[in-house]
């Protein structure tokens, strides 16, 4: 990994890693959103989400090779796999992140603000723990379901073209993408994602207003943890590889980008989590892999030197 | 204000004696394979750098994530002035003064851009700062060995010591037991000057204390580079004790988590519940572990070696148990001191 490479640099190169960080930042965005959204009502620095995530991982992979499906396997049982995860992992990730809240968080309302979030540090050690025991300390291989060919039309580029974009980064935006869509349309659009603003900007007069807040932070852990149970089925067909500390890893890039977005943000996060994984790519690509979250951190750590407040964030007055 | 509690020294004079009387030391090896002398010494250290997290954490009340990268900064100046691949070679006690500075410098580095940050986003700078510290010190090799740490170090010179100190425990024993007194005491005495006392109104009302004339950002900084220096100093003697680096994971997250735990299981700001927490939580791990970890192999047979079937694999379930029970139960700590005791009856300031 050296300068050399700048040599070799071509804008089909460049092109490419753009292609690898978008996707792999939609992925980080969709576990940021669910980090932004509970900040956003609770304040709370949700460390378990990560650890979430990999379990929902560790759920997919139990479910396809429970039954039995490879690679290999026929269309249709994959198909059928994949639609059982898509329903399967969310709903158990959603539901075990609001109980979670219910039996932990929730009495710890009142409480000063290091309470929850050392709770959540602690949940996040038993999820770690759990997570140790399902899949076992080494590296567990997820089933290589999704092709990896390349989706770009044969005569659209010329024939020495490396440019790839393959089912794979296919899969992720397929995924990812509507899911935004939806989420902005819910937050913008429904009764309850309206009481979800308002309880947001203040909950105590969302209260006067009537808004049950305990139910709508019951409903935004849901929500943050069905994004994080789809983020986890995405990230073990693209990666393919999983791990009990990989919730740590990206949970803390995907909360580095809830952060550098303005944390709180919807679009913020999205944003966040692009610009972490065109730096990580680019960084990866022209630097060196090992320097990824240096990278990552350091421009964290400049950007909230000069704007405190994440890109999208807006500056709040901090309350007395 | 009464003086010097009488429990600290009745403490410490407890752990001067104990090489006096190696029985037990013997019986704990027989138990574990390790000898309890040589934990202890660690525990020391690390009991040193615990309170060092306390200036930052417990006094000044600023979320502080990434004390390891400076506990690592200390033992890695030791090691590059020790190690024989470089030319200086210096003395161990020239290089621990230097390694407090080296990591009272880091800590002012990132302390100063980022002070005027909110709480959580100060954390999350702190732990930011710490992956960049253990990435640096696992990416360049050319400096650090990378993954298999500097070394060996050799041992200080201490006037009139001529024991071996791999074999004998107790040179170090009583290096480390030192600077855990001196730390502790010293803090003490700061605890209630001025400056302790500052720290302490930025953590209970900071517009308040800055509208008493307070310099909170100097203040906030003269924290952080307190805590820098404590656990650079406490990071080079690790690495002489350990006559090595060890490597960079050892100076990770999980560590600066781990210090902290010890911290909030104790009782925040508070001295006493410092070394308590640090006595549980260490404790469990490198004294209790193993002697249950033994138990439950001989009762679970040889062959039943998955992980959930040794004590130790149940380490994290156990841990976050605990901070759960003690955040809900009591958010003070075992053993607080009575101001943020007040603080947090009082629905706390924040």
């Amino acid at each position: 990994m050296s300068l050399a490479i700048f040599a070799t640099t071509d804008w089909e190169t460049f092109a490419q890693y753009g292609i690898n960080g978008l996707s792999f930042g939609m992925l980080i965005a969709l576990i940021a959103l669910g980090y932004t959204m509970v900040y956003g009502i609770v304040e709370l620095i949700n460390f378990a989400h990560g650890d979430l995530f990999m379990l929902g991982g560790f759920l997919a992979f139990t479910i396809l090779t429970g039954m039995k499906i490879t690679g290999e396997s026929e269309t249709l049982m994959i198909a059928g796999g994949l639609f059982l995860c898509f329903i399967a992992v969310p709903i158990f990730c959603a539901v075990l992140n609001a109980s979670v809240d219910f039996a932990v968080y929730k009495p710890l309302r009142s409480a000063p603000k290091l309470a929850p979030l050392v709770s959540a540090i602690g949940v996040s050690f038993i999820f770690m723990n759990i997570g140790l025991f399902w899949g076992g300390p080494q590296d567990v291989s997820f089933p290589d379901l999704i092709p990896n060919d390349n989706l770009i039309p044969s005569g659209m580029l010329d024939a020495e073209s490396k440019l790839q974009f393959t089912g794979k980064n296919l899969i992720v935006f397929a995924v990812t993408i509507p899911l935004m869509i939806a989420l902005t349309i819910f937050v913008r659009l429904t009764t309850l994602g309206k009481a979800m603003r308002a309880a947001a900007q203040n909950p105590t007069a969302a209260r006067l207003m009537g808004i049950d807040v305990d139910r709508v932070i019951a409903v935004t852990f849901m929500i943050g943890g069905g994004l994080a149970g789809f983020a986890s089925i995405i990230y073990g067909l693209t990666v393919n590889t999983l791990t009990y500390q990989m919730g740590f890893q990206n949970g803390l890039y995907a909360f580095t980008a809830a952060v550098l977005g303005g944390i709180g943000n919807i679009p913020g996060a999205v944003l966040g989590g692009l610009v972490i994984g065109l730096v990580s790519s680019y960084g990866a690509g022209y630097i060196g892999q090992q320097w990824t979250g240096a990278l990552i951190f350091t421009a964290l750590i400049v950007l909230l030197v000069f704007r405190p407040s994440g890109l999208l964030g807006t500056r709040v007055r901090e309350k007395v | 204000m009464k003086g010097l509690p009488t429990w600290s020294f009745v403490l410490f004079a407890i752990f001067a004696i104990y090489p006096f009387f190696p029985t037990f030391d013997e019986h704990f090896f027989n138990l574990t394979n390790r000898s309890l002398g040589d934990q202890l010494g660690g525990l020391f250290l690390f009991a040193v750098l615990a309170l060092a997290l306390n200036v930052v954490v417990g006094y000044t009340g600023l979320l502080h994530l990434g004390i390891a990268a400076f506990f690592g900064i200390g033992a890695y100046t030791t090691g590059v002035l020790l190690a024989p691949v470089y030319p200086f070679n210096v003395n161990f006690w020239v290089a621990l003064p230097l390694s407090v500075v080296v990591a009272m410098l880091a800590g002012l580095l990132l302390a100063a851009p980022s002070l005027r940050l909110r709480g959580d986003y100060l954390a999350i700078v702190t732990l930011g700062f710490g992956e960049v510290v253990k990435s640096a010190i696992k990416n360049l090799p050319e400096i650090t060995r990378g993954t298999q740490g500097l070394s060996p170090l050799a041992p200080p010179d201490v006037y009139g010591v001529t024991v071996d100190w791999a074999l004998d425990y107790r040179p170090f024993y009583y290096i480390c037991l030192l600077a855990l007194v001196l730390v502790f005491y010293l803090l003490g005495r700061l605890e209630s000057s001025r400056l302790g006392r500052a720290w302490v109104a930025i953590r209970e009302d900071e517009l308040a204390a800055t509208c008493m004339g307070l310099n909170t950002a100097k203040l906030k900084l003269a924290a952080f580079a307190l805590a820098a220096a404590l656990a650079g100093f406490a990071g080079s003697l690790y690495a002489v004790k350990m006559t090595s680096t060890v490597g960079p994971d050892a100076f990770d997250f999980n560590k600066s988590i781990f210090v902290l735990c010890c911290l909030i299981l104790g009782g925040l700001g508070s001295r006493s519940g410092c070394l308590l927490g640090v006595f549980i939580l260490y404790g469990f791990d490198f004294i209790l572990s193993p002697i249950l970890d033994g138990y439950v192999q001989t009762w679970v047979g040889p062959d039943n070696k998955a992980t959930w079937q040794s004590f130790s694999g149940w380490r994290l379930i156990i841990f976050g148990t605990v901070l759960i029970l003690v955040m809900r139960f009591r958010p003070e700590g075992l053993l607080p001191s009575d101001r943020v005791k007040d603080e947090l009856q009082s629905g706390g300031a924040k």
